[in-house]
């Protein structure tokens, strides 16, 4: 009996094979032909997009350098407690090391690294090796402090075994503005070393601002073109466009002529005596520079998915609001603006990712005080070559974008976001 | 029972125009009776919709007067006027369940939420959609969703309904059922509605009184069977029920009859309705079902000649394409009762009609 109720639950085909293989059998061709129409973009995203963040992901964590060019030594302070200084064998170690470690020419990249953690390292590594090299003979303990004495120090010996490590936290620690004391606890760096945190945080509150300020200006503008005949609209939208069509370059030299303490808007402060011409305001250069600058280019952003979701709505809606007797900002507030919730959330979520992200204006136009993460990430890759910590940074700003975005799938859902 | 003369819309000398050279609507003149069911019929671009847009207040005239209820209201934006009004595609609010589509007109008249739940409620049984009330508009069927926009338009108690084609997007089917539905609602509360359509037969099956609209003018404001048995021109006539048309000089006039001479041959005798007077040119139109087959002598007085051309055949009627007078579409209406004559394509036949029948109407 039920043996027969379970047969009957499957709706077999007049051959006898289930309906639901048989339909998987002849949907089977449709998607692998749209498996391989898709395997080029798929290829691509792989290596240009995938792979680099994975390896950016490794480098952050990735710590080579002092672990392959001080291994004895490296391995010696394994048994170290951590109190006063190692014993012998580990300065022995270090003194053949680094004596090889000059011969190799590798000596200078661990110096490098090590100084990173802590300042003064690089002297130290470098002229010790240099002293070493004439063919100094052991015991090593007294000859090394007897050439200079922080090797009597344990934070030097701490900062060698905690650097020395092949894979570490220090670079998240780094960009956190944290950091392992000689005793090995984590703890905050030293005031003037703090940065990255409030870099951050200026990072996402200029951000947050460049998206409500795009919001502002992008919504109107949006409601007009959604409203105009087409043929009006599109003009418009020629305009909205036009900061993506103007070379980077342009655009920036035009934000200077305007901007700067010379430019047009303070020549025209101080001539219709608003401002005195002593007391000009900076407005490049700095943060607000950033901003100006930031809005201006990422407006389209905004503007283009809310305009096309106003597009779609039918302006019978607000006739009917106003018919059923709303007036026309409560039928505008309760009618159509909650409709064009989906444009917002797309077009704030791209303003503020992008935001997030953003490094060329701010290099240019951003002076001191108006640079973004992005810009330090920059600055570890092209200048101080501490790649690790730029992957600590990146993967911190990536994370930050992911929870955002799982923020708003969970608070507006991702199905309503609408992208053009 | 509404007084004849106790209007609740006035249209006086109302014009319309958009682009500043053309009048969509000229020189209106209309009065609408409290509890009164009016349909604006026209063809497509006639300017119906752009009269109810000016009665609801979305488009202002560009000369004459609105007055609702003894007043004015030109000068009274849509919000104020509470009219309820029905759109082409139901404009219910998406992002709003059917009971928060039907509490928003209470809302905003900031009701005490138990009378506008109570309020909602009894809507939502007028439709016969109770039950539904959480539901998205996205989750009905189009006549749902239809009823929905009714009950919205009428949960505020206007004194006024506007619909512009409501049911213009259902099937056949349902769209005579919602035609019932609306009728009936009607007669129950004895609202006033103002309703707009180009569908004849919808307009003969709901309306107290038609208003035939082309070009912006009133062609005829009646009542559906006077427009359909006594078209006052050849407008009317055409767009109202189907009708045979036979062009003609007038060649003597006596009374209310004249004498016309078909352009074909023949002479006819018909009712003098819209005619220049003996020389004129006329439009003589004819129901194809006061049209006889082989009436007995002396029956009527007009009798031609004609020869059946097609037959078709539709259950309760059967119609006959004669060539008459030298017309190739003169249609034939047979009602399909017991001992009908049988007719064949190609045989000769009598067709014949009497003088009240045959309306002269201008060319
Ligand atoms: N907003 C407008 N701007 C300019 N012309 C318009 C506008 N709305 C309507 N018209 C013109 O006015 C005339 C009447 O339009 P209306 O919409 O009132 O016609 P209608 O009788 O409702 O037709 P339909 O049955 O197709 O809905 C048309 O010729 C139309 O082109
Ligand atoms: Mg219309």
């Amino acid at each position: 009996m039920t043996s027969t109720t379970a047969n009957d639950a499957i709706i077999r085909t007049a051959e006898g094979v289930p309906l639901k293989l048989k339909l998987l059998r002849t949907t089977r061709r449709n998607r692998i032909v749209a498996f391989c129409l898709v395997v080029p973009l798929l290829l691509f995203i792989l290596v240009t997009f995938l792979v680099p963040i994975a390896v950016m992901l490794l480098r952050s964590v990735d710590n080579p350098i002092v672990a392959e060019t001080l291994p004895q030594t490296v391995a010696a302070l394994e048994h170290w407690s951590g109190q006063g200084v190692p014993d012998e064998a580990a300065f022995a170690a270090l003194a053949e090391e680094f004596t090889l470690a000059r011969e190799n020419r590798t000596i200078g990249r661990a110096a490098t690294r090590l100084n990173f953690e802590l300042s003064g390292m690089r002297s130290l590594v470098t002229s010790t090796a240099r002293t070493l090299s004439r063919g100094e003979q052991g015991p090593y303990k007294e000859l090394l402090i007897e050439i200079d004495g922080r090797w009597g120090e344990q934070k030097t010996w701490a900062t060698i075994k905690l650097i020395g490590q092949r894979y570490t936290t220090v670079q998240y620690l780094a960009s956190f503005d944290l950091h392992y004391d000689a005793a090995g606890r984590i703890v905050a760096q030293p005031e003037v070393r703090q940065i990255y945190v409030q870099i951050f945080m200026r990072t996402l509150w200029v951000s947050l601002l460049v998206t409500v300020l795009c919001l502002l200006l992008g919504y109107p503008v949006a409601y007009l073109l959604s409203t105009l005949p087409s043929r009006i609209s599109n003009m418009l939208m020629i305009l909205v466009l036009l900061p993506f069509w103007t070379s980077l370059l342009v655009r920036t030299t035009a934000w200077i002529v305007l901007l700067q303490t010379h430019g047009v808007i303070n020549d025209l402060l101080v001539w219709a005596g608003l401002i005195g011409d002593e007391s000009r305001v900076q407005m490049i250069y700095n943060m607000t520079g950033t901003i100006v600058a930031m809005t201006h280019i990422l407006l389209p952003f905004m503007v283009l998915p809310i305009y096309s979701v106003m597009k779609t709505i039918s302006p019978s809606h607000m006739r009917a609001a106003l018919s059923l007797g709303a007036n026309p900002l409560v039928a505008f507030w309760r009618v159509y603006a909650p409709q064009t919730v989906p444009g917002i959330g797309a077009g704030s979520i791209l303003v503020f990712i992008i935001s997030i992200g953003y490094y060329i204006t701010p290099a240019l136009v951003g002076g001191r005080t108006g640079q973004l993460i992005s810009n330090f990430i920059a600055f570890h890759m092209q200048k101080s070559l501490n790649w690790g910590l730029a992957a600590a940074l990146g993967t911190v700003l990536l994370a930050c974008v992911l929870l955002l975005y799982w923020l708003y799938s969970r608070v507006v859902g991702l199905d309503k976001l609408k992208l053009g | 029972m509404p007084e004849p003369n106790d209007s609740l819309v006035r249209f006086n000398e109302v014009e319309k125009t958009y682009d500043g050279e053309t009048l969509v609507v000229k020189s209106l003149n209309l009065d609408i009776a409290r509890g009164e069911f009016l349909t604006l019929l026209g063809p497509s671009g006639s300017g119906k919709t752009t009269c109810l847009l000016m009665l609801a207040g979305f488009e202002p005239t560009t000369h004459g007067e609105i007055i609702l209820d003894g007043e004015p209201i030109n000068n009274v934006p849509p919000h104020k006027r509470n009219i309820g009004m029905v759109f082409q595609n139901y404009a219910l609010f998406p992002h709003m369940t059917v009971e928060e589509n039907l509490a928003f007109p209470l809302e905003v008249r900031r009701l005490p939420k138990t009378q506008i739940a109570e309020k909602v409620r009894r809507a939502l049984d007028m439709v016969r959609l109770r039950g539904l009330g959480s539901r998205m508009p996205s989750q009905l069927s189009g006549g749902q969703q239809q009823r929905v926009a009714v009950a919205r338009a009428l949960v505020f108690e206007p004194k006024l309904v506007l619909m512009d084609e409501p049911l213009g997007a259902l099937d056949k089917q349902l769209r005579e059922q919602m035609q019932y539905e609306i009728k009936h609602i009607h007669e129950d509360l004895g609202v006033t509605v103002v309703y707009v359509t180009h569908d004849q037969s919808e307009a003969l099956t709901l309306s107290n009184r038609i208003a035939v609209l082309n070009d912006g003018v009133i062609q005829q404001i009646d009542t559906p069977n006077k427009l359909y048995e006594n078209p006052e021109n050849a407008f009317v006539a055409q767009f109202v029920g189907e009708n045979n048309r036979l062009l003609g000089k007038v060649t003597s006039i006596n009374g209310t009859g004249c004498s016309v001479e078909i352009d074909g041959g023949g002479k006819v005798e018909a009712l003098a309705v819209k005619i220049d007077g003996v020389g004129g040119r006329t439009l003589l139109s004819l129901r194809p079902e006061r049209v006889r087959i082989n009436p007995t002598e002396g029956q009527v007085p007009n009798v031609f000649d004609g020869r059946v051309e097609e037959l078709i055949y539709l259950g309760d009627h059967i119609r006959a394409r004669v060539k008459v007078c030298g017309q190739d579409h003169f249609i034939v209406k047979i009602p399909n009762a017991s001992g009908h004559s049988e007719l064949h394509k190609g045989d000769q036949v009598k067709v014949g009609w009497a003088v009240e029948d045959c309306r002269a109407l201008d060319a």
